[in-house]
């Protein structure tokens, strides 16, 4: 094997598989799970069924965010059954000795935000936890990926999952990005081009001087959406910036320590002549500011681009029809100028604190429009607390916008930040499916940029013009 | 969480045509509030179901009576985006036990085959035939052998093979889970664990 060159990816699953299966899965090692209140409760009623309990609970990480409310986190909740749930988290936490940060907890925050700002996300690891997002670890060179309740109570009972190796993408994106050009729109155009289906059975490595010269944050940004492409996950190769983001962090190694997984985080590459099932090469030149017009990702477009006709695009007209017939859109329509109604910034997407130095750095100086009903939404604590301290609270609070507490919120709707039925939004979040937001709600996927000039002009605007 | 056996499912049948049918249609995140796997049927793509005041509405294929079966036939890209398990319960929940579409999405996929109910992943030229006997006949049936890897049109004769793995085909005609799997190489895990570098 040694003298073979291999993936990136070849390398982290095949350091954790404790069993191969002829003519099934692999049983699959897992160093990190992370746990929310809304996909646990049924794994641990299921442990409990069974009677067998937590095999390592120092390798489960527990926070509340799926159904947390963004404002009076101080308050009781008042959603019955979302309260229960978070009682149930912090209840099995306790019992089985996991860590939990729960509601108002110093470091409470979305779990794909909170795991690499608080150094638990690691290279080299595999991480699952439930929740399609868990992707967004992969910018660290790890193997990270959203499973079933099934398999969250896998995990906590014997730290293994049955999984079946994926096959190999190599996305690469080379050049330099425009003016506006952030990597949600990267992602976006990656996923507009190879659809929503496109990379299902994949798990997808990007690479390119695009992505070598991206922040974590970005990096985070676009394996988060991997998964909207269909692929259980995307990542990409630690580099300096990596360790740079990593170094000091709460719970990353000190020390030796830090010296020993330095020297094997370098080894994470994947090596020249290591071959992909499948890949795809992009010029940055070639991407502009994205807007999605219809209900899956894979449904956008530049944002100065009329909406395609159905001969334009993949798949069947009745289910094209459909999309647009919900969005209230027409083919051939410009997207610029539309009316929008609300502007959500947020998510385990775009919910770090660069992607809030991006929105002030259009809204400042100018004002909130009066149409617009603006939801600013950290992604932690630590999130909400650079906010204040880099001065970007004062801008938003001059500019008419008021910051939220952190939580999922808008993202998936299940707590009260529900956008009406019909309403246009333009969402910093990862899905623009039917209802996604709220019964009827129609979500125009964007980047911080996009939904800051969308927020201070009330329509949606190319936010090249204001930068 | 254990499952009924499958081996054979004669059945009918329930169409949706529709393409990217995603986990957030299949059950809303706003029905992902309890803590029990119960009632998820109720909820089943709750927003084309039924209407905001509740009302069932009537174009929609479940609200029509000519319709039924423990089969349902989706269109490509079933079941992606979220990774709600929650969305498998509620269609098991509702008394399906097989779904089949020309391509699924992963996690869908996985989760279904967690619980027992197949994913039948056939050629899109099939699965625009198995519309087309509903179409000619809402009571037309389907034939699915998991021990033959077999779904066949009954009226016609028509069959086509799907793909399963030897050891999830197994499981689901004894009704066996990866947890009972897993409780037994425990031993196994905890020497693997002992050598893992975090």
């Amino acid at each position: 094997m040694s003298n073979q060159a291999s993936t990136l990816f070849d390398k982290v699953w095949d350091a954790h598989v404790v069993r191969k299966i002829a003519d099934g899965p692999d049983v699959f090692f897992i160093d990190r799970h992370f746990i929310h209140e809304v996909t646990s409760p049924v794994a641990f009623l299921g442990l409990e069924s069974r009677n067998i309990g937590v095999m390592y609970p120092e390798r489960t990480f527990a926070t509340a965010d799926h159904n947390t409310p963004t404002i009076n986190q101080h308050l009781p909740v008042q959603d019955a059954l979302s309260a229960n749930q978070l009682k149930a988290l912090e209840t099995n936490s306790a019992k089985y000795g996991i860590s939990h940060w729960g509601l108002g907890h110093a470091r409470n925050g979305i779990v794909h935000v909170v795991g690499p700002e608080n150094g638990i996300t690691l290279p080299g690891m595999t991480i699952v936890c439930g929740d399609s997002h868990t992707s967004t670890h992969g910018a660290f060179g790890a193997i990270a990926f959203g499973i079933g309740t099934s398999e969250v109570e896998m995990v906590l009972s014997s730290q293994c999952i049955m999984q079946p190796k994926p096959k190999k993408m190599r996305v690469n994106v080379n050049g330099t990005l425009g003016k506006g050009v952030t990597p949600k729109d990267v992602t976006l155009y990656i996923i507009s081009k190879l659809t929503t289906a496109g990379a299902t059975g994949y798990f997808v490595e990007y690479a390119g001087d695009v992505f070598r010269n991206m922040s974590m944050e970005g990096r985070m940004t676009v394996c988060n959406m991997s998964i909207e492409m269909g692929a259980r996950g995307g990542m990409i190769a630690p580099d300096e910036t990596t360790f740079a983001y990593i170094n000091g962090r709460d719970q990353a190694p000190k020390g030796e320590k830090w010296d020993e997984a330095l020297a094997y985080w370098k080894t994470l590459k994947t090596d020249e002549g290591a071959t992909f099932d499948k890949e795809y090469t992009f010029d940055a030149a070639d991407i502009e500011p994205m807007i999605t017009y219809g209900t899956n990702p894979g449904m956008g477009q530049g944002i100065s681009r009329n909406i395609p006709t159905s001969e334009q695009v993949e798949g069947g007209k009745s289910t094209y029809d459909k999309s647009l017939a919900y969005m209230g859109f027409h083919e051939n329509e410009s997207m610029l100028g539309k009316k929008i109604d609300y502007v959500f910034i947020g998510s385990c997407t775009n919910g770090r604190i660069e992607d809030f130095r991006a929105f002030a750095s259009i809204v400042k100086g100018r004002k909130k429009a009066d149409n617009v009903t603006a939801w600013v939404v950290p992604g932690s604590h630590i999130v909400e607390a650079q906010i204040k301290e880099e001065g970007i609270l004062d801008i938003l609070t001059e500019a008419g916008f008021e910051l939220r507490q952190p939580g999922c919120s808008a993202c998936l709707a299940m707590n009260d930040d529900k956008i009406p039925a019909g309403k246009y939004a333009v969402s910093t979040s990862n899905r623009n499916f039917e209802g996604r937001q709220g019964p009827g709600a129609r979500t125009l996927l964007a980047s911080p940029l996009v939904a800051a000039a969308a927020a201070v002009t009330g329509v949606v605007t190319d936010p090249r013009d204001l930068l | 969480m254990a499952y009924d056996k499958f081996t054979l499912l004669r059945s009918t049948a329930v169409p949706l045509p529709i393409e990217n049918v995603d986990t957030d249609q299949i059950i809303p995140a706003r029905f992902l509030k309890a803590t029990k796997r119960e009632g998820f049927g109720d909820n089943l793509f709750r927003d084309w179901r039924y209407n905001g005041d509740d009302t069932p509405k009537a174009d929609f294929v479940l609200n029509n009576p000519i319709y039924k079966g423990k089969i349902l036939v989706g269109g490509h890209n079933f079941g992606s985006g979220s990774s709600r398990e929650h969305a498998a319960w509620a269609i098991y929940d509702y008394g399906f036990r097989c779904v089949v579409s020309s391509f699924f999405a992963d996690i869908f996929k996985g989760n279904s085959l967690n619980i027992g109910i197949l994913p039948v992943q056939v050629s899109a030229e099939f699965l625009d035939k198995i519309f087309l006997a509903i179409e000619a006949d809402p009571n037309a049936e389907f034939e699915v052998n998991l021990e033959e890897q077999t779904i066949t049109i009954v009226s016609s004769g028509e069959s086509e093979s799907f793909d399963i793995n030897g050891y999830k085909k197994h499981n689901m005609i004894n009704g066996f889970d990866d947890i009972d799997y897993l409780q037994a190489m425990k031993g196994e895990i905890k020497e693997f664990e002992a050598e893992r570098i975090y």
